[in-house]
């Protein structure tokens, strides 16, 4: 910096050790919350210090749910969101990766139209369309599926545009150089440009995992079966299922699990995270 | 729209390698809105037995309607209210890490993983310490003098859903706000400390000008944000309650659609919603043009 400050960095220290206490808190107060007896919520303000009962909570949680509120083991239900945010995640991956290839790599009636078809989905967010998209996918008969929890939300144009940016990056020769050696297009796709996109395929799995596991209103509306739910939309069930105060141990315990997968996928992958961030810009 | 100089002969493949995408955005994006734009059109009677046409007779009752007008008017309060708060507190944080140089990295990991949380969750987070029997927030506040209670108090619920929304949307901002920071020429702020400015006037006068591109384009990300990708928080938390206090646009069209089962008057507001989708998409992407070109 310009100059030396000694006040200033330690007023700037102060503010961010401030800034991270209250960003920190609402987790903090969770995991606190979820170590604790039943019979801590009953009365007086929530404790902030741990108590005994964290291993008897989780276990609870994971093995044995609260069938009478109608919730599952929460096992099932992280199991149910792993998967529904794998299938989004590689879903979205793939058929971005081929699209964006034949809009950039070849020359036909109609890529314009089709650019556009695809651009179209960048406007249409699930939550302003939901009422005849539920209709749809209980035409199609894919309510309580995986296959209805994923496809109706692989498509995705930033994805596409981002892939399309990229490939446009992508030295002419190279192509030129597989034409010669008599390679075909999906030679060139499989070998070359799939090989050259691993960074930003991986920054994008990141981005897309993460929204894939916190699907809230999709799930809510289309899993009836609690075969199928996914933990973000079981917390809700727990906290508005039955007539009492919630359970608060338990649903902390919940809250815990179903933010952890998401949060170590950033920590562990920040650079790929920021990366994809900044990137899509969305 | 340019394509490499040389392209791949072939008058099938493309089509199928376009096939998966466009045959999802068909079934499950055009065909679907294309429906509520019909449907806008159209009133059933209770029983479900008829269906009339009734041309733009939802929207004039919608836009006449005194509870679609309240949530328009929480609704504009909610996603500024969020925006404001998550994007001032983020600048402080991105300006305040920017003069770090030895933690810069451990606070930028310490302040970016609340990204990873869910509205719904960051709902019931903020819900729990603010639960008025239990919470630590109403029992601090009570000894302040204030009586916390968001299932009475509708300005409670709307603080509380602009806190859980504006909790999770900091990281988001703090991350383009620190990288337009470090993309600020570091010759621009010496020569103006050599001309004796302070700290202070520097940030105003240098700076935050300098930053206007990555503000602007934030607001349209968290308007959109709060407008669209807020349902959870809601949902899980007050429910459009006290008394449609905080029944936001988005909240409104699935109470319309799946629980009152008024499927004209939501396909309207679908309608609406689509509406203003494009045009902030559109601001979006000319502030991205212009960017490019600057």
């Amino acid at each position: 910096m310009v100059e030396n400050n000694r006040i200033g960095d330690l007023l700037a220290h102060l503010v961010l050790i401030l800034g991270v206490a209250v960003v920190v808190f609402p987790v903090y107060v969770a995991i606190i919350a979820s170590t604790h007896p039943p019979g801590t919520f009953v009365r007086g303000v929530m404790p902030l210090l741990p108590g005994p009962n964290a291993l008897e909570n989780y276990t609870t949680v994971i093995v044995e749910g609260r069938s009478r509120a109608g919730t599952p083991p929460i096992g099932g239900m992280l199991w149910n969101s792993f998967v529904m945010a794998m299938a989004i995640t590689i879903g979205k991956l793939s058929i971005s990766l081929l699209s964006a290839f034949a809009i950039v790599y070849f020359r036909f009636p109609l890529r314009i139209f089709f650019f556009w078809v695809i651009f179209l989905t960048l406007m249409l967010p699930v939550e302003v369309r939901i009422v005849p998209t539920f209709q749809v996918v209980a035409d199609l008969k894919m309510l309580n599926s995986f296959a209805g929890l994923s496809i109706p939300l692989i498509a995705s144009a930033t994805a596409t545009f981002l892939f399309r940016q990229f490939f446009m990056t992508v030295p002419e020769e190279l192509m030129e150089a597989a034409r010669v050696d008599g390679a075909g297009p999906m030679k060139f796709f499989r070998d070359i440009l799939v090989p050259l996109s691993i960074t930003n395929i991986a920054a994008l799995f990141v981005i897309m995992f993460i929204y894939g596991w916190n699907q809230y209103l999709w799930p809510l509306l289309i899993t009836t079966d609690p075969e199928y739910y996914t933990i973000v939309m079981g917390i809700q069930r727990m906290v508005t299922g039955g007539d009492s105060e919630p359970l608060w141990h338990l649903v902390m315990a919940t809250v815990v699990l179903a933010a952890l997968p998401p949060i170590l996928v950033i920590l562990f992958m920040q650079r790929l995270f920021v990366k994809g961030l900044t990137e899509t810009e969305k | 729209m340019q394509t490499k100089r040389m392209t791949f002969p072939g008058s099938w493949l493309p089509y199928a390698l376009l096939a998966p995408q466009v045959a999802v955005t068909l079934v499950f994006f055009i065909w679907p809105a294309s429906q509520a734009l019909r449907q806008s059109f159209l009133r059933q009677d209770i029983f479900g037995l008829r269906t009339d046409f009734v041309w733009f007779d939802n929207f004039e009752r919608l836009l006449a309607d005194p509870l679609y007008l309240n949530a328009l008017k929480v609704t504009v309060i909610f996603s500024l209210g969020t925006t404001l708060l998550s994007m001032s507190l983020a600048l402080l944080f991105a300006v305040m890490v920017n003069r770090m140089i030895r933690s810069r990295d451990a606070y930028t990991t310490l302040l970016v993983w609340p990204y990873a949380v869910a509205p719904a969750i960051a709902g019931v987070l903020w819900w729990f310490i603010f639960n008025p029997a239990i919470g630590i927030a109403p029992y601090v506040l009570a000894g302040l003098g204030h009586d916390w209670n968001h299932r009475s108090s509708g300005t409670d619920a709307m603080v509380l859903v602009i806190i859980a929304a504006a909790w999770k949307q900091i990281s988001y901002n703090f991350l383009f706000f620190l990288a337009g920071l470090q993309s600020i020429p570091q010759s621009l702020i010496e020569a103006a400390a050599i001309d004796g400015a302070s700290r202070t006037k520097r940030f105003w006068t240098i700076v935050f000008p300098l930053l206007s591109p990555v503000t602007f384009f934030l607001m349209v990300v968290n308007v959109v944000y709060a407008m669209f990708d807020t349902f959870g928080v809601i949902h899980a938390t007050t429910e459009g309650g006290p008394a449609q206090a905080t029944n936001i646009l988005v909240y409104k069209v699935y109470r319309d659609g799946f629980v009152n089962l008024d499927l004209g008057s939501s396909a309207a507001q679908s309608v609406i919603l689509m509406a203003i989708v494009v045009v902030l998409t559109v601001v979006q992407f000319r502030y991205i043009e212009r960017r490019v070109n600057y």
